[in-house]
C-alpha cells in the first residue's frame, strides 16, 4: 500500500515475479504504475506491506537491492555536460563495477554508441540518450531490470533499436518488469501481462495463456471488469 | 472531531482568569519602580512572553525530532503549532522589549545577544513556515520542517554565544548595561511575586493556545482526508 | 561479472562513490563553466556595488574589508548551492544518484565537497582582485585559514538545506531564507577572525572565533550527515 498524505495510490498489491520472467505492467494513466515501479526501485518506500527484490527486503537491505537492480525511466538520468564515456564511468564508479574500462567498451558496443563515446550527451538525440541510459542500467550486470515507459518520445528507428536491445537484455536470463502504453511492442517482448487499474492489479495472464484473443482485447476486458 | 474536552474548557477559563489576575497584580499590586515608573511594568509581560517563546521553541525542536524517529504525523501537527505560537509570543516579546528600551536607554533597538538572537529566531520560524508552504506532500513537509527546526535549534545557542563573545569585546553598546542583567534590577519581593505570577499565567495561556492550535491542525487534516476521499 | 553478493558494500565503495560525485561535478563544471562564471561575476558585482554603497575610503577599508568579503561570499555561495542541486533535480539525475548502491550520506559528502571546491575556487579568485582594486594586501595565511573554515561550515549546512529547498516550489528564493539565519555564527566568527588576522591582532583575541568556527563545522557536518537520509528519501 502506498499513500501520499490522505491520497492512497496503491492498495493491496500482491505481486510476484519469478526469475527470468518479463512482465509487462499495463494500465491507464494514474493507475499507479510509476509509483509501483519506484517502490520496486527502492526510490520510494511503501506505506504498508513488504517489498522484496532479488531476495533482499526493502527498505532494510536497500543497498543490496540496488546493486542488483537496473532502472530505466523516461528520463535518461544522464549528465548532458559529460561525454557518453564519462557518464558511464561515473555510474561505473558509483556501482563499483570491476574492470570498468573493458566493461564500458562492451556496453557501448552493445547499445551501438561506440563511435560517439567522446561526444557530449547534450548533443545526442532522444533515442541515443535512451540507448545510453540502457547502457548505464546494464553496466553493473543487474539481475533485475525495471523499465518505466522507455519508448516515450522515441521515433520509429529508435523504437526498433530499443526493441532489439530489450530482447538482447531479456535474453540473458534477467528478470524484467516494464510499464508501457505501447501494447503492440510489449506483446512481442513480454512473457507475462499484468493490468494495473486504480492502484490494484485487476488481471494477469501469461503469454501462453493469451491464446487466440489478442492483448488489446485482454486489456480492454480487464479494465472494464 | 471530538467536542472540546473538559480540561480544555477549564484551561481557557483559567487562562482568562489568570490573565486578568496578572493585569491586576501588575498594575495594582506591584510597586512602582523607582526610576522607570509605569514603563517598567511592561517588563513583566516582556519576560513572560520571551520565556514562553523559549518554551515553544524547545517544544518545536523536540517534537520535530520525535517525528523523524516515529514518522507519526501527529507530532508534526504539534511542531507546527509550537512554531506558530512561539513566533507570535517572541514577536510580542521583541516589541515589548523595544517599547521598554526606548524610554530606558533612548533607543528602540540594541544589538545585544538576547534581542538579536530573538530576532534571528523569528527569522528561523518564518523561514520554517515558508518552507512548509512550498511543499505539497504532507509527509515530506513534516520531514523537512523537522530537519530545519533541528538545524535551527542547534544553531541558535551557538549564535547566542557568538554574539555574547562579540559583545564582551565591544563593551557596553548601550550605557546602562544589556537587558540581560535581570538580577541587577534588584526586584523587591512583591515584584518577584508578580513576575512569577505572570510567568505562570503566560505558560497556561501557551498551553491553551497550543492545544487549540493542535485541534485546528487535526481538523484541517481531517478535512483534507475527506476531500480526497470524496473526489476519488 | 558478478559483484560481491554480500548485503553490505565494502567501505572503499563509499569513498569511491564520494570521489565519483566530486569528479563528476568538477568535470561537468569544467566543460560548461556555467556555475563558476555565474558565481564569479556575481561576486565581483557585489564588490563593485559595495564600493559605491559603503564609501571604501582608504582609512575605512581595513575595517570594512572582512565584512564586505564575507557578505559577498555568502551571497555568491547561494548561487552555487542552488545550481549544484538544481542540476541533479532537473534532469532527474537525482534518481540516478539515489539508485546507486551506496549509503545516502555518500551523496551528501560528494555534493558538499564539490560545493566546497566551487566556493573555494571563487574565493581564491576574488581575493587577488579585491586586493588590486582596493590596494589591500590580502595574502595572509590566517585569512586563508578562516576562509577555509568558514566555507566548510557554510557548505556543510548549505548542502543540506539546498537539498531541501530544491524540492520545493519556491526553490531559489527559499535557500537564502533558510540558510542565512542558521549560518550567522559562521559569518560573525569568520568576519571577526578575518579582521583579527588582517589587523594583526594577538592570537589570544582570534582564538575564540576560530574555536566557534571549528565547533560549528564539526557539529553541523555531523548533524547534516546524520539527517541527510530524511531529506532524500520518500
Amino acid at each position: 500500500m502506498k499513500r501520499f498524505g490522505p491520497k492512497i495510490v496503491l492498495r493491496g498489491l500482491d505481486f510476484e515475479v519469478h526469475p527470468g520472467e518479463f512482465v509487462a505492467l499495463l494500465g491507464p494513466n494514474g493507475a499507479g504504475k510509476t509509483t509501483f515501479l519506484r517502490i520496486l526501485a527502492s526510490l520510494w518506500s511503501s506505506t504498508l506491506g513488504d517489498v522484496c527484490v532479488a531476495g533482499y527486503r526493502l527498505p532494510a537491505q536497500a543497498v543490496a537491492v540496488r546493486a542488483r537492480l537496473g532502472v530505466v525511466t523516461h528520463l535518461p538520468l544522464l549528465y548532458g555536460d559529460l561525454t557518453a564515456e564519462e557518464n558511464l564511468r561515473f555510474y561505473g564508479r558509483m556501482y563499483d563495477v570491476p574492470n570498468l574500462g573493458s566493461r564500458m567498451d562492451e556496453v557501448l558496443e552493445m547499445v551501438g554508441l561506440a563511435p560517439r563515446r567522446r561526444d557530449l550527451v547534450r548533443t545526442f538525440s532522444r533515442g541515443m540518450q535512451q540507448r545510453l541510459a540502457i547502457g548505464r542500467a546494464i553496466l553493473h550486470d543487474p539481475e533485475v531490470m525495471l523499465f518505466d515507459e522507455p519508448y516515450t518520445g522515441l521515433d520509429q528507428e529508435a523504437c526498433d533499436m530499443l526493441d532489439r536491445l530489450l530482447r538482447d537484455v531479456a535474453g540473458r536470463g534477467r528478470t524484467v518488469v516494464m510499464t508501457s502504453h505501447d501494447l503492440a511492442r510489449v506483446e512481442e517482448l513480454a512473457t507475462r501481462f499484468d493490468v494495473l487499474s486504480r492502484g490494484a492489479i485487476v488481471a494477469s495472464t501469461r503469454r501462453e495463456d493469451l491464446g487466440k484473443s489478442n492483448l488489446l482485447d485482454f486489456y480492454r476486458k480487464a479494465l472494464a471488469g | 472531531m471530538q467536542p472540546q474536552p473538559k480540561v480544555l474548557t477549564v484551561l481557557i477559563i483559567l487562562s482568562i482568569v489568570l490573565f486578568f489576575g496578572a493585569l491586576g497584580m501588575v498594575f495594582l499590586y506591584a510597586p512602582l519602580e523607582a526610576v522607570m515608573n509605569y514603563v517598567q511594568k511592561i517588563f513583566y509581560f516582556h519576560i513572560s512572553n520571551a520565556w514562553v517563546g523559549m518554551l515553544g521553541f524547545i517544544v518545536a525542536a523536540v517534537t520535530g525530532t520525535v517525528y523523524l524517529v516515529t514518522k507519526d504525523l501527529k507530532w508534526d501537527i504539534v511542531e507546527l503549532a509550537a512554531v506558530e505560537i512561539s513566533l507570535v509570543f517572541f514577536f510580542i516579546a521583541i516589541v515589548s522589549g523595544s517599547i521598554w528600551a526606548k524610554p530606558s536607554w533612548g533607543t528602540w533597538w540594541t544589538w545585544d545577544a538576547r534581542l538579536t538572537t530573538a530576532a534571528i529566531l523569528e527569522m528561523i520560524y518564518l523561514a520554517c513556515l515558508l518552507l512548509r508552504q512550498g511543499i505539497e506532500d504532507p509527509e515530506r513537509r513534516a520531514r523537512f520542517s523537522a530537519v530545519y527546526t533541528l538545524v535551527g535549534a542547534l544553531s541558535v545557542p551557538i549564535t547566542f554565544l557568538s554574539i555574547r563573545i562579540w559583545q564582551t569585546i565591544h563593551p557596553a553598546v548601550i550605557g546602562a548595561g544589556s537587558s540581560g542583567a535581570l538580577g541587577s534590577f534588584g526586584m523587591t519581593p512583591p515584584m518577584l511575586n508578580t513576575m512569577f505570577f505572570c510567568l505562570i499565567t503566560f505558560s497556561v495561556i501557551f498551553v491553551t493556545l497550543l492545544w487549540y492550535r493542535i485541534r485546528l491542525g487535526q481538523l484541517a487534516e481531517q478535512v483534507a482526508q475527506l476531500k480526497i476521499e470524496t473526489l476519488q | 561479472m558478478q559483484i560481491s553478493s554480500t548485503a553490505h558494500r565494502p567501505p572503499s565503495a563509499f569513498l569511491k562513490a564520494i570521489g565519483a560525485i566530486v569528479w563528476k561535478d568538477l568535470a561537468a563544471e569544467l566543460r560548461s563553466r556555467e556555475l563558476l562564471s555565474a558565481m564569479l561575476v556575481f561576486a565581483l558585482l557585489v564588490i563593485l556595488i559595495f564600493n559605491f554603497a559603503i564609501e571604501l575610503q582608504p582609512g575605512l577599508r581595513s575595517t570594512v574589508t572582512p565584512g564586505v568579503l564575507w557578505v559577498t561570499f555568502a551571497f555568491a555561495g547561494t548561487l552555487g548551492l542552488n545550481r549544484s542541486m538544481a542540476v541533479e533535480k532537473d534532469r532527474g539525475c537525482l534518481d540516478g544518484l539515489l539508485l546507486a548502491p551506496v549509503d545516502r550520506s555518500a551523496i551528501y559528502f560528494g555534493k558538499a565537497l564539490s560545493n566546497l571546491a566551487f566556493m573555494l575556487i571563487v574565493e581564491i579568485t576574488v581575493l587577488p582582485i579585491y586586493s588590486v582594486l582596493y590596494n589591500i594586501n590580502l595574502f595572509n595565511v590566517g585569512l586563508l585559514l578562516v576562509i577555509l573554515l568558514g566555507s566548510v561550515g557554510y557548505t556543510a549546512v548549505g548542502t543540506l538545506l539546498s537539498s531541501m529547498a530544491v524540492q520545493t516550489r519556491t526553490r531559489d528564493v527559499l535557500l537564502p531564507i533558510l540558510l542565512f539565519p542558521v549560518i550567522l555564527p559562521v559569518l560573525l566568527a569568520a568576519v571577526k577572525a578575518s579582521s583579527g588576522f588582517l589587523g594583526q591582532l594577538p592570537m589570544s583575541e582570534i582564538w575564540p572565533w576560530l574555536n566557534i568556527l571549528m565547533a560549528y563545522d564539526v557539529i553541523f557536518t555531523a548533524v547534516a550527515f546524520m539527517v541527510y537520509d530524511y531529506v532524500l528519501e520518500e
